[in-house]
Parts: C-alpha cells; sequence; structure tokens
C-alpha cells in the first residue's frame, strides 16, 4: 500500500482545537462594527454587543440543560476551576471545611485545593481504580460532616475516561455538598445535564470545543442556590461573580461552539469512533504489547493513549514528528518525570515511559489517521529492533528481575 | 526544541545497531541505565588478540538523544585501544551532536556503557588466564 506522504497533522485535540470557521464567522462583527461595551446600558453600542452575549450564554446553558441566567463568562477552564473552588470555599469556609477531589485532577485543581489547604482546609484526594475511575464508594467513605464540595472532571484530558457524573451528583446532593465537575474535555463530548446529574458547579472551556482560547465558563446553580466570593474586584460584571468588561467576540464564539454541538455531537461521535477503532485496530495487529491507558469503555472516542512497551515515548515522538501527538511521558519537560495521571492508575513508570497519547477531532480525516496508523506502526516497530528490552523479552528474560542501577 | 543534524542522522540512520554474542572471550558487554528512568543501553566491543576494538554494536531503549550517543560512541570506538576507548568523555558526544542541557546524561549514560563493555571483557579475560 503506498500513500502519499502527509506532512504536519494534528493528533492533539485534548491540548487545543482550531476555531472551526463558522465560529469564527460569528464572531468577526464582534472585532468589528459591534465594538459597544456589553455592560453600557444607555445605547444601542451598548445593546448590539450584549444581545450577542446572552445569545452566547444561552446556547452554552442550552448543552448543559441550564438556565442562561447560571452562566458566567471567564477567561477559559482554568479561572473558572479556581473560581469554583475558592469561590465556594470562602463563602462557605467558616461552616465546612472539607474538600474532596481526586488525584488524576487538572492542576489548576489540584493547585487550587492546595491553596486552600494552606488556608486551613481539609482535602481528600481520591485515589483512581487502574481504569481511572473513581470508586463510589470510596468517595462516600470519606464524606464527613465538614465535607463542602466534591470536585470530580467529567473527561480526562490526558486519558480520555468519562466519570459517573451522575452517581456522584446523587450521591454528593443526598448529603446536602456541592458537586463541581470540570467539563472542559466533556463539553460536546458527552451529554451532560445539570439537573438529571445534579451538579452545582461546571467549568467549561472554550478552545477545546472549537472557539478561541481565552474564554470559557462557569455555571453556578440558582435552585438550590449556591454562593461564590468574587476573586476579582471591580464593576460588578457576571452578577457580581465576575468583574470585568466581557469580550463580545470570544462571548459569541463559546456560544457559537457550544450551538454547533447541539446539533452534531451525535454525529461527530460516530466519526471519531470509526477513527479511534481503525487506529487501534490497525497497531494492534501489527504490534503486540501495546496498551490502552484507562478504561476502554468508559472513555471518549476522541483520545487514544497507548503505551508501546519496550519503546521510549520521546524517541517514538520524535520517529514520527510529522504527526503533533503528546508524549504520555512528559519527558519533554524539564522534569524527566512519567505522567502523574498515568502513574495514579498504576501503570508502571517503565510503561510510562513509552506512552503516547493521540488525539482526534472534528477536522480529522480518515486518510489522516490511515497514514498515522502505518506509520506509528512503522516506527515502534524500527525502534524495538533498536530496543535492548525488546530483545531481552523475545530471549524470555523478565525484565522487572534484573537489578537496574537507577541513576 | 531543535535538534542538530548530526544528532537526527545518527536517530534516523543509527549506525552499528545490533548484538554480539555475550558469551564469546572477545566480547565486552555493558548494560547501564532502567527501564524505569526510561533509558537502556547495551553497548558491546569485539577485542581482538592485540587489544584493539575492531567491532561495535549498540542496542538503546531511550530518547532520540540516547539513541544517536550511544550510535556515535560505537563508531568513535572501533579501530582505538582499550585504553583510549576508556578515555572518551561524555563532553565530547554532547559536544559533537549539540546536546541541550536537559539531554546531557545521555551522553553520560554512552561513556558508563562503553566503560562498562571496557570492564566486562578485562574482567572475563582475566578470569581464563
Amino acid at each position: 500500500m503506498s500513500m502519499k506522504k502527509l506532512k504536519n497533522i494534528y493528533f492533539d485535540y485534548q491540548a487545543t482545537t482550531p476555531v472551526d470557521p463558522r465560529v469564527l464567522k460569528k464572531m468577526m462583527p464582534y472585532f468589528g462594527e459591534i465594538y459597544g461595551n456589553p455592560h453600557s446600558r444607555n445605547h444601542s453600542f451598548g445593546w448590539e454587543a450584549e444581545e450577542g452575549v446572552e445569545v452566547a450564554r444561552e446556547h452554552v446553558a442550552k448543552i448543559i440543560n441550564a438556565n442562561p441566567k447560571e452562566i458566567i463568562f471567564t477567561s477559559g477552564a482554568t479561572e473558572s476551576n479556581n473560581l469554583a473552588l475558592k469561590g465556594v470555599a470562602e463563602f462557605y469556609g467558616d461552616k465546612k471545611n472539607h474538600i474532596i477531589t481526586c488525584v488524576t485532577e487538572h492542576k489548576c485543581v489540584l493547585e487550587s485545593c492546595r491553596h486552600l489547604a494552606g488556608k486551613g482546609f481539609e482535602v481528600t484526594y481520591l485515589p483512581v481504580q487502574s481504569n481511572g475511575l473513581i470508586n463510589l464508594d470510596e468517595l462516600k467513605k470519606s464524606i464527613t460532616d465538614k465535607t463542602l464540595i466534591v470536585s470530580i472532571m467529567g473527561v480526562h484530558n490526558e486519558i480520555g475516561v468519562i466519570q459517573p457524573l451522575e452517581e456522584i451528583g446523587n450521591i454528593c446532593r443526598s448529603k446536602d455538598i456541592f458537586f463541581h465537575t470540570d467539563c472542559a474535555q466533556a463539553i460536546g463530548k458527552i451529554p451532560l445535564d445539570v439537573d438529571k446529574m445534579n451538579i452545582d458547579l461546571m467549568s467549561i472551556s472554550g478552545h477545546k470545543i472549537y472557539a478561541p482560547k481565552g474564554v470559557g465558563a462557569l455555571y453556578i446553580r440558582r435552585k438550590p442556590r449556591v454562593r461564590i466570593s468574587s476573586m476579582i474586584s471591580g464593576g460588578g460584571q457576571e452578577r457580581g461573580m465576575r468583574s470585568g468588561t466581557l469580550s463580545p467576540a470570544l462571548c459569541v464564539g463559546l456560544g457559537e461552539a457550544c450551538n454547533i454541538y447541539s446539533n452534531e455531537m451525535e454525529k461527530e461521535n460516530k466519526t471519531l469512533t470509526k477513527y479511534k477503532e481503525m487506529m487501534l485496530e490497525g497497531i494492534r495487529k501489527s504490534c503486540p504489547d501495546v496498551y490502552l491507558n484507562g478504561s476502554e469503555e468508559a472513555r471518549v472516542p476522541g483520545n487514544l493513549n497507548l503505551s508501546f512497551a519496550y519503546v521510549e515515548g520521546e524517541s517514538l515522538m520524535m520517529g514520527i514528528k510529522d504527526l503533533a501527538v503528546s508524549s504520555g511521558s512528559a519527558c519533554t519537560s524539564a522534569s524527566l518525570e512519567p505522567s502523574y495521571v498515568l502513574k495514579a492508575l498504576g501503570v508502571e513508570e517503565e510503561l510510562a515511559h513509552t506512552s503516547l497519547r493521540i488525539g482526534f477531532g472534528r477536522f480529522t480525516t480518515e486518510n489522516e489517521v490511515k497514514y498515522a496508523t502505518d506509520i506509528i506502526v512503522k516506527e515502534v516497530k524500527r525502534l524495538r529492533e533498536l530496543s535492548p528490552l525488546w530483545e531481552m523479552a523475545q530471549e524470555g528474560v523478565d525484565i522487572s528481575k534484573i537489578k537496574w542501577a537507577h541513576h | 526544541m531543535a535538534y542538530s543534524k548530526e544528532l537526527l542522522d545518527h536517530y534516523e540512520n543509527p549506525k552499528n545497531v545490533g548484538s554480539m554474542d555475550k558469551e564469546s572471550e572477545q566480547v565486552g558487554t555493558g548494560l547501564v541505565g532502567a527501564p524505569a528512568c526510561g533509558d537502556v543501553m547495551k553497548l558491546q566491543i569485539k577485542v581482538n588478540n592485540k587489544g584493539v576494538i575492531e567491532d561495535a554494536k549498540f542496542k538503546t531503549f531511550g530518547c532520540g538523544s540516547a539513541i544517536a550517543s550511544s550510535s556515535l560512541i560505537t563508531e568513535w570506538v572501533k579501530g582505538k585501544n582499550l585504553d583510549e576507548a576508556h578515555s572518551i568523555k561524555n563532553t565530547e558526544i554532547a559536544n559533537h551532536l549539540a546536546l541541550p542541557p536537559v539531554k546531557i546524561h545521555c551522553s553520560i549514560l554512552a561513556e558508563d556503557a562503553i566503560k562498562a563493555a571496557i570492564d566486562d571483557y578485562k574482567k572475563k579475560n582475566r578470569k581464563n588466564r
């Protein structure tokens, strides 16, 4: 099979997504003729900008079955996560001071919790099972009468697993505990319903769903009401919870991105599932000892996090340099430490060093998936021929029994 | 991170990949690094009766810099006697490949590997005398 060599193919949709041209088209007028301050109440310039923002708010609300009044715009999911956790903690902290989260949460959640721990909060970090999901019994057991909020993300950025949001929501509601979920990677990937899932706060990101970087949203439930202390002092925009003039263009972009997903999620998921299966089968057929990290069932189709045993991840990335993927080993960063997420799943360090995250999205083509599968297989085979560990494994040597000199 | 032309060439077309009979008296084997650290190098030398390295082979599990470092050192040691090979410094490898600072450990590993191979050869041949 000969295939035309493709250059620079994007397989990193969990890092960020390109702006959908339909989104950009909706945004453009707000960079030009519609330039009013959406908070100006006295003239048509303001009203026009405000209308764009409010339509966008409706689109965001609709995709999670919320009321538009429950949505505030932010700069992104990092700000939303900070605001949700610190805002709730500050408002209710004198009554309850216990937070439950999970070891595999995004750094901005973990760091916010660490910040709060420094202010006297107790934080429980739930472990995950080998499939990347939390154990609901562990969650129930860690709840005390001081538990204020539980924060568990919807879809994982690194391994793509889907946490049981509805079950977590039910547990929290029955104990009068707030449930916050970071859904940066979940919007448009799985059906979300804040009422059915008993979600009290939800963080949303623009640039993971084909809207621009620099915009996000936070859902904050009104009935029963959740209150937060604001982090930014100012003119009291966004119902006093997030001061600062909104960017209508960015808000409109986020709104349109949600609107598109409201209509196209199912169709897109079908295509991505096809691609995922194509690549996974293609790789497994030709290469033994390739492992999928995170649950194979409870995962979104756009994420394949694979460990290629006996092949170091960074060298593999170098070999497939026309594919923009992400290294699970994080060895490209200065730390040289394998991913804390894979570690939490119990993936041994040597296997964590062999991991790649391959992400598909809206603009991925079947041709690209086929091409990528071919060159990944070719490169894994080449590097295994270079690998002393592969050679030992073929000779039947148990690598875990060798006394390695750690350096 | 932009890698040098030399490094990329050794990564894409590594020299002297392979294995030699580790039981042979003429062969010294060095196995250094650890899978959990993300680098393992196996370096072998074949020494003739004049004490000159006439062949060298390697296999490496590690990043591109580790593969390139081991490929380069196998090229360098061929034709050298054991003392000359033993005196190769990691900085020479790092400079030749223009390794970025976070990858200096790859050149150190290559130096360790050749030293380990020489030690193994010497140990074997001391015993047999």
